[in-house]
């Protein structure tokens, strides 16, 4: 067994690229920080893209792996802030210890918000498509309006975390261990039986099932599951920002989350991480740069930041280049540089040589009259052979 | 009765107004190759669908080993051990070759795997990956895909495409499996390797196969016995050379 093992592990360098290269960048982050080169808003920076990432690599299982659509991840997300720091705010005192309440809050955060994703998903996962999308957006603007209008969380004012906020150096670094673990978790169940059960239904859902494939589990379990990481993100979020405002929450942020997974590219982690962090970079940027008269252009400039990147992202020129600068592929490179590549195997030879026999046999038993003065014409068949 | 796999008892369905199979009469047994043959459009497929659970039929029942299957849902019928292909492939053709085995595997006892311990890559999870991906190369090998199994679905030629579905309908290890036109789109090389891997099946697992097929050759050199259906009723049933040379069946096919 342990052979067995230790030859998967080996084949599958490449698939630890997304650990490795976000365990270099933390570490980096905090030699950066001790050595003062990081301001207050580049730390806070590093934890919007860590809720951002946990957010869309999420939305990706939902989006990209079960091929269904969800423009609901936001509310869930709604749900988890107010949930998990509703809890934190109440019981930091009893608990003492920060990092211990932010812990538990995540957890409970992530439960409650699955407890949601559950509940809408039992009757919206038996429609497809694009009336799954609206009830997942219906269910974003209600749970929204619903936390604005309970008056245990503050009611239009927003929920005030201040009590709870964790320190800016302590939070980046929290939100880039949790990114390592969601993605351990998502990564192993992508790459499990579970996994291939979630890409067939994708694939092809008559044939799914005629395998035994229990369909409605699956999507129910995946939605649930990206619900709680959801809420997982929300809580990471209300830990950050004072006060917590369902405006944030609104379905705008649903699409930025799932324009993160498309630009990504559906059903590939590594691309979700790296759209998630640019995207966010990106709003961060112009929110910053563009302040007064100019804060107007914002909303203009990402959009065509947007459409530009969509154009070059499909660029067929571009694709060979991009391969080249592929992390996986470099590492391919470096590590399996001995292997050769495969041979494309197609017995598409096998197929010219038996028809062609046939056809041969065809013209040699023709007999041509000359006195007719008829030329041999093949007819249709025999064409389309040769 | 024990003998018997599959019986069909008056099976019937229409769709509105439109009787598509009436009055189906059908008993397979133990490690039988039985056919169902007739012109386009006489019901054959939807017969499949109904034993498969894709379409509830509207009279009569079927059982499987002596349990009545009627209105169970697909995953269920498939649980109980009848698997089937289709007549337009239908793999997961994003996925290599070995890949869509493995889904054929999933429902499998023998590997059970909680999402929990294959998230936190428990031992378990090794133990039953590694069976898994050894039954499937087994299958592989006996469909002669084995070379290929690390190959895009897509990127495989029709004929081995077609091997890949009866593969992966025998990785659900089912007690009788159904072929809708294994044949179709084959050439007669291959044709001649799928009947010898049919009964290469039918000996191996001891499995009871009900195919569908045009190719006459094909299905009286493979079937003990067949049905010949035309417009959702039987025109002849029994001992394959004498339904065949049935005057009915051969107006049916050639008209007049």
């Amino acid at each position: 067994m342990e052979k067995i093992q230790k030859k998967s592990h080996s084949f599958r360098i490449g698939n630890y690229i997304n650990y490795i290269v976000i365990t270099i960048a933390l570490i980096s982050f905090i030699i950066l920080d001790n050595a003062g080169f990081l301001g207050r808003s580049d730390l806070n920076l590093l934890s919007r893209i860590g809720y951002s990432i946990v957010l869309a690599v999420s939305l990706n299982l939902v989006v990209g792996f079960l091929g269904e659509l969800s423009l609901g991840h936001a509310g869930f997300m709604c749900v988890g802030a107010y949930i998990g720091c509703y809890f934190a705010n109440s019981f930091h005192e009893i608990i003492g210890n920060q990092i211990i309440t932010f812990v538990i809050s995540l957890i409970l955060g992530g439960l409650v918000s699955a407890v949601f994703g559950f509940i809408i998903g039992l009757p919206a996962l038996r429609l497809k498509g694009d009336y799954l999308a609206i009830v997942t957006l219906a269910f974003g603007e209600i749970v929204r309006n619903l936390f604005k209008n309970l008056p245990y969380f503050g009611k239009a004012m927003g929920m005030q975390t201040d009590a709870i906020a964790l320190e800016r150096d302590t939070m980046y670094i929290s939100s880039f261990i949790i990114i390592l673990v969601v993605l351990f978790l998502i990564q192993n169940l992508i790459k499990s039986k579970h996994g291939r059960a979630i890409t067939a239904i994708r694939d092809n859902e008559i044939a799914a099932k005629a395998m035994g494939i229990n369909i409605t589990y699956y999507k129910l379990f995946v939605f649930t599951f990206a619900a709680f990481f959801a809420g997982v993100a929300g809580v990471m979020y209300g830990h950050q920002i004072s006060p917590i405002t369902q405006e944030t929450f609104s379905y705008n942020y649903s699409i930025e989350i799932l324009v993160m997974v498309v630009l990504g590219g559906m059903g590939s982690i590594t691309g979700s991480i790296v759209a998630a962090t640019v995207i966010t970079y990106i709003n961060f940027v112009l929110q910053n740069e563009l302040s007064g008269e100019l804060a107007a252009l914002k909303l203009l400039i990402y959009a065509i930041i947007l459409i530009i990147v969509v154009i070059f992202n499909n660029a067929p020129k571009l694709k060979p280049i991009k391969e080249k600068c592929n992390i996986k592929y470099l590492f391919a490179r470096i590590f399996n540089h001995h292997k050769k590549p495969e041979k494309i195997n197609d017995d598409a030879a096998e197929w010219n040589r038996i028809e062609s026999k046939i056809n041969m046999d065809a013209i040699l038993s023709m007999e041509i009259d000359v006195k007719s003065n008829t030329a041999f014409t093949p007819d249709k068949s025999e064409k389309g052979d040769k | 009765m024990s003998d018997v796999v599959l019986k069909i008892e008056n099976l019937g369905i229409s769709f509105g107004g439109l009787k598509a199979v009436s009055d189906l009469n059908l008993e397979i047994k133990k490690k039988q190759l039985y056919g169902l043959v007739g012109p386009n459009g006489a019901g054959k497929t939807t017969v499949f669908n109904m034993i498969t659970g894709v379409y509830q039929p509207t009279t009569g029942a079927f059982y499987l080993d002596g349990e009545n299957l009627t209105g169970k849902s697909q995953e269920a019928i498939n649980h109980k051990g009848i698997a089937r292909t289709f007549q337009n492939i239908r793999l997961f053709s994003n996925m290599s070759v070995i890949r869509n085995v493995l889904v054929g595997l999933h429902h499998n006892k023998e590997f059970k795997c909680n999402p929990f311990s294959s998230m936190f890559r428990l031992p378990s999870f090794f133990k039953s990956e590694a069976k898994m991906r050894k039954r499937a190369k087994e299958i592989l090998r006996i469909v002669g895909l084995e070379e290929d199994r690390n190959h895009l679905a897509c990127n495989l030629p029709y004929g081995k495409q077609r091997k890949l579905e009866i593969a992966r309908a025998l990785a659900t290890s089912p007690k009788l499996l159904l072929l809708d036109e294994p044949a179709a789109g084959m050439n007669p090389h291959e044709t001649a390797e799928l009947m010898d891997i049919i009964r290469f099946i039918r000996d191996e697992f001891d499995m009871t196969i009900l195919l569908i097929e045009h190719d006459m050759k094909f299905v009286s050199g493979l079937c003990d016995e067949i049905t010949v259906l035309s417009f959702g009723t039987v025109l002849a049933q029994g001992d394959t050379k004498t339904a065949l040379n049935d005057p009915e069946v051969i107006r049916a096919y050639i008209g007049g």
